[in-house]
């Protein structure tokens, strides 16, 4: 996703110019407009893009970085809006808890360069482990959210969030969703503004929270709050869409498309902010209608507030409170409130749907540490969040757990000290043991644990779409930097038993993981080789099947490698194997383990 | 099916922007496997309609798209689009890259006027030939074209990818089918090639306009003949297999504990018991593919196949 054919040339930047963006490529292009100096994310699905987007634009203008995890992210912004920058930090939602301790302090601080965080949803769980809503956070935190509708108003409510976040003193919240985050379409793109340097904010008694401090500054967030709410009222991004019908409708963000899609005439107050809201704007809104409709995703964060207002306002009842929601979700909604008539709805024609869930690539280097965790040991396995989690489905069914990111260490720990009876494992990524695993093998070596860590290295941030982290030497913009030496740093903190195994070489594979279950306390392996797809796309000539050898017995296909499958031959009425040529890396994983020793490199590549 | 003429004629005026019939905005549902270039086909389709100044909202979801998972991507356009997804039953157009994700998304189709454009190309998933018993069926989807064309309004199954591969590049299959696409709609046949060309790698943009031009005369050919409703790439692995019965038998006294059928079973039912003797755990997940029977050094196990029938 680095290169979109029609990025924008960023040079000059004056001429208003329209183009197709996605709304990550429109919130990245507005931070740049407002002038953002610092920018730091951790990859996460659908945010991602947002900071590749910015890594696109001159260095000159504004630093941009992968951080280690979200809190880290948030962190760099905060100390860039205290040197009177303004900054950015993005994440997906579920990336704000772990942020979370550091946006709960700073909503007290404040902010002094403006500090925007963009933080993408997932309703409807398209990639992500749960699907919470994070305007509930802004409530929390007392901090406004911004909800963009389209890309346009992506670009402008992101430079409309530096502006709010300098005139009052706070964070704000972008929050988008993933089909937000995701839809491209035209936007009018302006001008960078040079955003002066404010200097560094030089007032401990705004800047340092310990309690005297904290306490005075609680109650300036409830001032800050009211003051928002004022502006609020009457701001532009606030939008009544006044109508002859005698209901009216109040929504937010993407459902607001959804809304006009099916009420095309309906009388709709389109909220720019979901938190906090303008209570007499919502009153003279309902007051000019019998009924009042509530169309937002997830959570009933706007209906409750309308409601807690006096007024009967019509929200979860009609519109589910789990998923994303859809033109066809909230017509339906409509026609049971008997403001739409059902249409007629014939059955449609419907073939037999075929499963066809997500698997590893072919030549994948996690196979191999699945396939020896159910060959060679019969464990408990902790597992964690990358594209090994996909392990979990049939062949390799390799992990019994998957919490968040990080967790499988920990919750190894737990199980051991629980006193499971079978051996237990943890498997961790790369990129998620730097995001929040090392804490928990700390934890490991210092409680004497007795588990067995896999460290799945496959060089890169694999899941999200191949990002660079602190294992992989590179930086967002591949400068080269110091490289972890995962090795070392496990010794450091402990660990006496690790090995360095090749995740290409199967039978050591099943050797280094019987030695390491064998041994008492904390083990570490690290399975090493490159994910086939990022940073570059690994092929190396096919291996073929020699059909006569083979006797179907398909062990090969417990590595569920997607280039093995079925060929049109038999054996003893069990399907033969064959090898798609065009999927197939080479690896020799499958080699490997044939049994028959019938799987081969073809003659020709040999000589 | 007289639409033919209809884009001759109106690819002779520019600026005609619609898809046929007046209804908008113009829902075009696009589907695929991961990698396939689901959403390289959405974005000319969409640098298209934005270079005829309509409105156009492009909308996908790929989380998961690298891993083989279905992708699909909404294209809407018209004067004004509002939802970024295509309401449920609206879609004018479907144009799928596989087969099986073709069937999966046509119940969106539009019931009276749809138009379903899908290559014939099988991407089997691993999932679907997981079964390893005698005679498993592979769980693909079942529906052959003619079925598919007997229920569809308006239904076009292309041999894309042997087209492409016939031209010498099987990746131009997604290029044939735009082309097949493209007389669907009234843009400019112009309009369509030079789009194509910004899109496709410089050193291809000879081979993706043949292939185009060939989707394109392909659909004109299949609306004035009658259908091929052949399956080229047929199911041809539904042979009739008469299961057996399996029976393993183990030789205590010839087993040494080494272990080695336990760790290659491919279906994990055999075990070590407590007395270190190989035991056959679970004779329901047992296969009879004999590996056990071949790799044991000591010959201890036997492995019996005996016709079903022969049993009863
Ligand atoms: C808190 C949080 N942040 C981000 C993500 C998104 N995410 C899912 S997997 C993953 C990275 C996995 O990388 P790695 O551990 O190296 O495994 P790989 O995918 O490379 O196998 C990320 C960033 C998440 N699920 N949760
Ligand atoms: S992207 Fe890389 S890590 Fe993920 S499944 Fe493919 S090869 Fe494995
Ligand atoms: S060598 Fe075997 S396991 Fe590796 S990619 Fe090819 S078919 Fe898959």
């Amino acid at each position: 996703m680095r290169t979109e054919p029609n990025a924008i040339s960023h040079a000059g930047g004056n001429s208003l110019e329209i183009r197709p963006l996605t709304g990550n490529e429109a919130i990245a292009r507005g931070a740049w407009e407002a002038g953002v100096k610092v920018a730091a994310a951790y990859p996460g699905t659908p945010s991602t893009e947002i900071m590749e987007s910015l890594a696109g634009y001159p260095a000159e203008d504004l630093h941009a970085q992968w951080s280690t995890n979200e809190k880290v992210a948030l962190d760099v912004a905060i100390g860039a809006s205290f040197a009177g920058r303004r900054a950015l930090a993005a994440m997906k939602h579920v990336g704000l808890n772990v942020a979370a301790d550091a946006f709960m302090s700073v909503t007290y601080i404040g902010a002094h360069g403006g500090l925007v965080i963009v933080v993408s949803d997932d309703p409807g769980i398209h990639s992500s482990q749960n699907e919470q809503d994070t305007r509930l956070y802004g409530v929390l935190a007392t901090v406004p959210v911004l909800e963009p509708s389209d890309a346009q108003e992506a670009l402008d409510m992101t430079r409309l969030a530096f502006e709010l976040s300098e005139q009052f003193d706070t964070p704000v919240i972008v929050r988008t969703t993933t089909r937000l985050s995701h839809t491209r379409s035209a936007v009018v793109l302006g001008p960078r503004i040079e955003a002066a340097a404010r200097g560094f904010s030089d007032k401990p008694s705004k800047n340092v929270m310990i309690p005297a401090h904290a306490r005075l500054r609680h109650p300036a967030l409830l001032v800050r709050e009211e003051k928002l709410k004022e502006y609020l009222e009457s701001a532009p991004i606030q939008r009544w869409e006044k109508s002859g019908v005698d209901f009216g409708v109040i929504t937010a963000g993407t459902c607001y498309t959804y809304v006009r899609e099916v009420l095309p005439e309906a009388n709709v107050l389109k909220l720019g902010a979901s938190w906090p809201l303008p209570e007499k704007l919502i009153e003279r809104f309902c007051a000019s209608v019998h009924r009042v409709y509530v169309v937002e995703e997830l959570e009933p964060v706007i209906e409750k507030e309308v409601r807690s207002l006096g007024i009967q306002a019509i929200g979860k009842a009609l519109f589910p409170r789990l998923g994303e929601l859809s033109p066809e979700l909230v017509r339906a909604g409509f026609e049971t409130a008997g403001i739409l008539e059902a249409r007629p709805t014939a059955a449609p024609w419907t073939p037999e749907p075929m499963a066809r869930p997500p698997v590893l690539c072919a030549g994948c280097p996690h196979m191999t540490s699945f396939n020896a965790l159910r060959t060679v040991v019969d464990a408990r396995v902790a597992g964690d969040i990358g594209c090994y989690t996909l392990s979990c489905l049939d062949p390799l069914r390799g992990i019994d757990t998957c919490v968040s990111m990080g967790s499988s260490i920990g919750n190894a720990i737990g199980m051991s000290k629980a006193g499971e009876s079978k051996p237990v494992i943890a498997t961790i990524g790369d990129s998620t043991f730097l995001h929040a695993g090392l804490p928990g093998l700390i934890d490991a070596v210092y409680n004497q644990a007795n588990i067995t860590v896999i460290l799945l290295d496959n060089h890169i941030t694999a899941m999200t779409g191949g990002q660079d982290h602190p294992g992989t030497g590179r930086t967002l913009r591949r400068e080269p930097t110091h490289q972890v030496d995962y090795e070392t740093l496990v010794r450091a903190v402990g660990v006496q038993w690790v090995r360095t195994v090749d995740s290409y070489d199967v039978a050591a594979m099943y050797q280094t993981l019987r030695e390491a279950v064998a041994h008492k306390g904390v083990s570490v392996i690290i399975s090493n080789r490159p994910c086939v797809l990022d940073p570059v796309k690994i092929k190396g000539p096919p291996l073929e099947v020699v059909a006569k050898d083979c006797n179907a017995c398909q062990s090969c296909m417990n590595l569920g490698c997607p280039a093995l499958t079925w060929s049109e031959q038999w054996y003893e009425g069990r399907h033969k194997v064959k090898i798609d040529a065009s999927l197939c890396i080479g690896c020799t994983l499958c080699a490997q383990v044939c049994a028959m020793d019938c799987i081969k490199m073809p003659v020709a590549v040999v000589q | 099916m007289s639409l033919a003429s209809e884009v001759a004629e109106s690819s002779q005026h520019s600026g005609g922007a619609a898809a046929r019939g007046s209804r908008e905005p113009v829902n075009v549902l696009i589907v695929g496997v991961g990698g396939q270039g689901v959403i390289m086909v959405s974005k000319v389709l969409a640098s298209l309609c934005q270079a005829h100044g309509l409105q156009v909202k492009q909308s996908e979801v790929h989380g998961m798209a690298k891993r083989g998972g279905s992708v699909f991507s909404h294209v809407r356009f018209g004067k004004q689009v509002w939802s970024p997804t295509i309401p449920k039953g609206d879609v004018d157009i479907l144009l799928a890259l596989e087969w099986a994700e073709g069937l999966r998304w046509l119940p969106q189709l539009r019931a009276e006027t749809g138009i379903f454009i899908c290559d014939t190309k099988r991407i089997v998933p691993p999932f679907a030939c997981l079964n390893r018993r005698q005679g498993a069926p592979m769980r693909y989807s079942r529906e052959t074209p003619a079925e598919v064309i007997a229920h569809v309004a308006e239904a076009y199954a292309v041999d894309a990818t042997r087209m492409a591969d016939e031209l010498g590049n099987e990746r131009a299959a997604n290029t044939v089918l735009v082309g097949a696409l493209s007389t669907a709609m009234e843009f400019p046949l112009a309009d369509w090639e030079r789009v194509l060309a910004e899109f496709v790698p410089r050193k291809t943009v000879g081979v993706n306009l043949e292939a185009f031009r060939l989707g394109r005369s392909w659909i004109e050919e299949a609306r004035r003949t009658a259908p091929d409703t052949s399956d080229p790439q047929g199911q041809g692995l539904a042979a009739a297999v008469v299961p057996s019965t399996v029976r393993v038998e183990i030789e205590a006294q010839w087993c040494k504990s080494c272990d080695i059928c336990v760790k290659l079973c491919p279906e994990r039912c055999l075990r070590l018991n407590s007395e270190r003797i190989a035991e056959l755990t679970d004779p329901a997940k047992c296969t009879g593919c004999r590996l056990c029977e071949w790799l044991c050094p000591d010959f201890a196990i036997r492995v019996h196949l005996q016709p079903a029938a022969a049993v009863a």
